[in-house]
């Protein structure tokens, strides 16, 4: 096995014993990256240089062993979002209005994951600040899907999605306001993680709709996703809505498996709206639930149909605000610079919460979130999480959606309503359809992330859809 | 719904083209109908939601801190003026 294909797990392991340096586990990465990013356009920029630099450091530190036990991603070689601020390094939003932005500090989560020790290895594309389903909003060109080039990768967070699938770094980093993790993990085969609304500072991080933003990631298993989160979750005195709960060890419970747990199928997500296979797909995982033990029983979430058009009511109107600020007075280019889908958001956005529609629309939307919120409480009673499809339909082609919003934005329909409620998802592989990735989401009420890593450890390890690799 | 295109991006202060107003006041016309389903939805006494934390009243503490240097603050900048952001005139004769 490559260097490259390694879990953090793995990766770790290697580096303990000494089989390996951070040095060439980093340059197995990118040596990957430069044979298939220009075909996949998975990074904006590869910070070469300095991955290399830290990787020569970590691995001086390496030789202590008290370092290697504290610092938990030390030599690992992370790509982070391109809207994750990053000191002296480009950081763009995949936007031309930020094509040269410089930032001068870095994003509460970077300096956490730069503290454990990781290597970052370079900034990932994406949809322009974070807006899309598939990856080809960037202004820096579409991201592919390795699985299949002529497809989409998913979005927003397409290039985190692709570089983790195609094993141009061992873990990368995403952002999840509308289904920006759990959806394009889904269509590469790798385990996406869409934390509780607020486990996770969102400082420094380029804001998209600042009561749904959930910052996440991409690994390549279950218990690498659970290792990440130990790293980023926790309270910022920076971001004022990070919760003060204390921080558990989130891999305490993986083997524990699921017997006797309550398992529901929301109803309203397994509709004839679904994609056949893809429901066929999701029919076997429910299979492999039961013969795990776990007790299924399906469950309504009956305002499930609402959520689209509460959640594009809400989201433009908080992009509209935070994208107030781009002027380019003090940084970035003026609003001239802004793609389609940004003008529509901040247009709609600027709209909704206009005097005289306010309240039709806005205050409507708000409303009609609580009900969504309490339709997942109600849920939770009854069982311990639920699972479902992420997306109604395959990856679909380049350019098949791109001119028709509307289309483009029923892609979300399973996976805005956790936003809304502020719970947690993580996405995960359930096997493929004609070459190409499918996953479920498992969904759980607000720090709730300790059982889905439990529930998605005893579905991976039973079915091991993980180990394909696509043939770039 | 129709909306009024180039009201609202003056209101965002958003720079359009002719051919552009012409194509977004169809697509934002047809996402503002589409939102019309919610108008089914009884919430007649239904609190709305801005936040889903329930933390209130947060605040930091009263501390000065380190903050950027001059120089660090106007690094992006692309128009300065003696170590100022410099702007366009907002008030003329």
């Amino acid at each position: 096995m490559k260097l490259n294909e390694l879990t953090i797990k793995e990766a770790k392991g290697g580096l303990k014993s000494k089989k390996f340096s951070s040095v060439e586990l980093t340059k197995a990465c990118l040596e990957q990256i430069k044979k298939h990013n220009k075909d996949l356009n998975a990074f904006i920029t590869v910070t070469e240089k300095e991955a290399l630099d830290s990787a020569r450091k970590a691995d001086d530190l390496a030789s202590q062993d008290q370092v290697l036990e504290a610092k938990s991603l030390l030599g690992i070689p992370i790509a982070l979002k391109d809207l994750f601020s990053t000191k002296g390094i480009k950081t763009t939003a995949a936007s031309n209005v930020l094509k040269d932005y410089i930032p001068q500090y870095d994003a509460a989560v970077v300096k956490k994951i730069k503290d454990a020790g990781a290597i970052i290895i370079g900034k990932t594309n994406c949809d322009a600040w974070a807006h899309g389903s598939s990856g080809e909003n960037s202004d820096f060109g579409p991201t592919k899907n390795p699985w299949d080039k002529e497809y989409v990768p998913g979005g927003s967070s397409s290039g985190s999605a692709v570089s983790v699938a195609s094993d141009m770094c061992i873990a990368s980093t995403g952002t999840d306001t509308g289904g920006s993790i759990r959806l394009p993990a889904s269509f590469n085969n790798v385990v996406g993680l869409k934390p509780t609304y607020g486990r996770v500072s969102r400082y420094g991080i380029i804001a998209m709709a600042s009561s749904l933003d959930s910052i996440g990631h991409f690994t390549k298993t279950v218990e690498d996703s659970a290792l990440f989160f130990n790293v980023t979750a926790g309270q910022d005195k920076m971001d004022a809505t990070t919760l003060p709960n204390p921080v558990e060890d989130f891999t305490k419970d993986l083997n524990k498996g699921i017997k006797g747990l309550k398992i529901g199928i929301p109803k309203e997500f397994v509709t004839s709206d679904l994609d056949n296979e893809a429901k066929e797909k999701f029919e076997e995982t429910v299979k492999t639930f039961a013969n795990l033990g776990a007790e299924i029983i399906e469950i309504s979430l009956p305002y499930t149909e609402y959520g689209i058009a509460a959640y594009y009511i809400i989201q433009p109107s908080e992009v509209s605000s935070n994208l107030a600020r781009y002027d380019g007075i003090r940084y970035g280019n003026d609003r001239s610079y802004f793609g389609d889908e940004a003008k529509r958001r901040i247009m709609l956005g600027t709209f909704t919460l206009s005097s005289g529609y306010y309240d039709a629309y806005y205050k409507k939307a708000m409303a009609v979130r609580t009900l969504i919120i309490k339709d997942f409480n109600d849920a939770f009673q009854k069982v311990d999480a639920l699972i479902s499809p992420v997306c109604p339909t395959l990856p679909w082609k380049l350019g098949e959606k791109i001119n028709d919003p509307i289309k483009m934005y029923m892609s979300d329909v399973l996976t805005v309503t956790a936003n809304l409620a502020g719970i947690p998802g993580l996405s995960l592989p359930i096997g493929f359809i004609d070459g190409l990735p499918v996953g479920m989401q498992i969904l759980g009420p607000q720090l709730s992330e300790v059982k889905l890593f439990q529930i998605g450890y005893a579905y991976e390890q039973a079915t091991q859809w993980r180990k394909q690799k696509p043939a770039l | 719904m129709k909306i009024n295109v180039v009201h609202v991006a003056k209101l965002a202060n958003l720079p359009l083209k002719k051919d552009e107003e012409k194509k977004f006041e169809k697509q934002l016309s047809e996402i503002l109908n589409y939102f019309e389903t919610l108008k089914e939805v009884d919430t007649k006494n239904v609190e709305t939601t801005s936040q889903v934390t329930e933390l209130e009243n947060v605040v930091r503490d009263d501390e000065s801190t380190l903050s950027l240097s001059q120089e660090e603050a106007l690094s992006n900048v692309k128009n300065q003026h003696d170590g100022l952001f410099k702007v366009k005139a907002i008030l003329t004769e």
